[in-house]
């Protein structure tokens, strides 16, 4: 029998509220907010209240879907990455860059909404990118 | 201070009279809930003092129910100050935890949060370690009470309105355990609205209060709005009590107006 308590960063806006993960026997039973983070003080708002559910959720998204035929077919991140490169390729040369946008997420770590800036400047070569959190 | 715990808690894992210990834990300088099993872990305990007494509480006895849930033939041991232990009586009433499971391990507080609190008995019966302090006389619910009724309302009215629905008073409530919750519930609280329902939402949630309410505050510290639902939830027990002459936890035997049924 385990039960302990992850501190951990809340994944849902750019905040940065601190919560503790509710362990048992090595399931997700729950989420508390972290009485010591300096961000939040003991407090969360529902979304942060609730990441615990979206985890093992069976709605979740866990491996990338290709749409082949007007259906979406799971498939490996070899083929989904191919497949996205490729086309993002063919729209930059018939349609230029600025045809493409990209949104990124508060989910993702600073440094990783770094690089997905870094690639829209840089090889995407278009200003179009922005964030759920400027919303 | 907590000498004495680690010493009582030691020494109840190494008799093997409990499966383990739920208290906290520092770690990287946060306070957090644990289940201690190793005695050595001991070493690191905390009792919820970060910056000021008491400001690193959690609701304890909630992870106890979830963990008596899922293994209901072992004893643990859990850390409880005054409150906690109101909220164990209460518990066991409500069956939802079994008396003969648990050892409480008691906490006194001390002068400076039974003050924060303005709390009636801040030390449990099974006092353990930390001093037995005397009651403290409530100002806030007297406040509320000096206003006439319409000004009463709109005070809670506005205080209700910064409400965003987060839940939080509910979700870290140690005395909240039911599978369905009203305030969940569509044909009396529209969904998707914020503030909620003013003030339907927060009398709803208060009204539940009735014989569970233990006065721990944890719902005031978790609010992200201010609202002063301690002083609501007070109120609450002091209508019960004058009422219905009954005090939420004090007792092992009475149960609260809302838990007797009279057949006819």
């Amino acid at each position: 029998m385990e039960f302990k308590t992850v501190l951990t960063t809340c994944p849902y806006c750019g905040c940065g509220c601190g919560l503790l993960l509710e362990i048992l026997d090595g399931r997700l039973i729950g989420t508390l907010p972290s009485k010591t983070s300096p961000v939040n003080q003991g407090r969360l708002c529902v979304k942060g209240w609730s990441v615990h559910e979206f985890v093992t959720s069976p709605n979740r998204l866990i491996r990338p879907l290709v749409r082949k035929a007007d259906r979406l077919v799971e498939s490996s991140w070899d083929e989904a990455l191919d497949l996205s490169a490729r086309r993002l390729k063919e729209i930059k040369e018939r349609h230029g860059p600025d045809s493409i946008a990209v949104l990124t997420s508060a989910k993702c770590t600073n440094e990783e909404n770094y690089l997905l800036q870094k690639l829209t400047r840089a090889a995407i070569g278009t200003n179009n990118i922005d964030h759920c959190a400027r919303l | 201070m907590s000498k004495k715990i680690k010493e009582t808690v030691r020494t109840l894992l190494v008799e093997g009279k409990i499966r383990g210990f739920l208290g906290l834990i520092e770690r990287d300088g946060h306070v957090m809930p644990h289940l201690f099993g190793d005695p050595q872990e001991l070493e690191h305990l905390s009792l919820g003092d970060h910056g000021r007494a008491g400001d690193a509480r959690y609701p304890l006895n909630q992870i106890l129910i979830q963990l008596m849930r899922a293994y209901p033939e072992e004893t643990f041991a859990v850390l409880v100050r005054g409150c906690d232990e109101r909220g164990l009586r209460e518990l066991f009433k409500w069956q939802q935890l079994r008396e003969e499971k648990v050892i409480p391990i008691g906490l006194g507080c001390p002068e400076e949060l039974a003050r924060a609190c303005e709390c009636e008995k801040p030390f449990p019966d099974n006092l353990l370690d930390g001093p037995k302090g005397e009651k403290v006389e409530g100002q806030k619910v007297a406040r509320v009470n000096a206003m006439d009724i319409d000004a009463r309302l709109r005070f809670w009215k506005a205080e209700f309105d910064r409400c965003i629905k987060c839940l939080g008073c509910r979700n870290i409530c140690p005395m909240c355990f039911c599978k369905e919750c009203t305030l969940e519930e569509a044909n009396l609280i529209d969904s998707g609205e914020i503030p909620p329902a003013n003030p339907t939402f927060h009398l709803v949630r208060a009204i539940h209060m009735v014989g569970r309410c233990i006065d721990c505050g944890l719902c005031e510290e978790a609010c992200p709005a201010d609202i002063p639902l301690r002083t609501l939830y007070k109120k609450v027990a002091e209508i019960v009590s004058e009422e219905f002459g009954y005090k939420t936890g004090y007792t092992v035997d009475e149960k609260s107006p809302f838990n007797i049924i009279e057949v006819k």
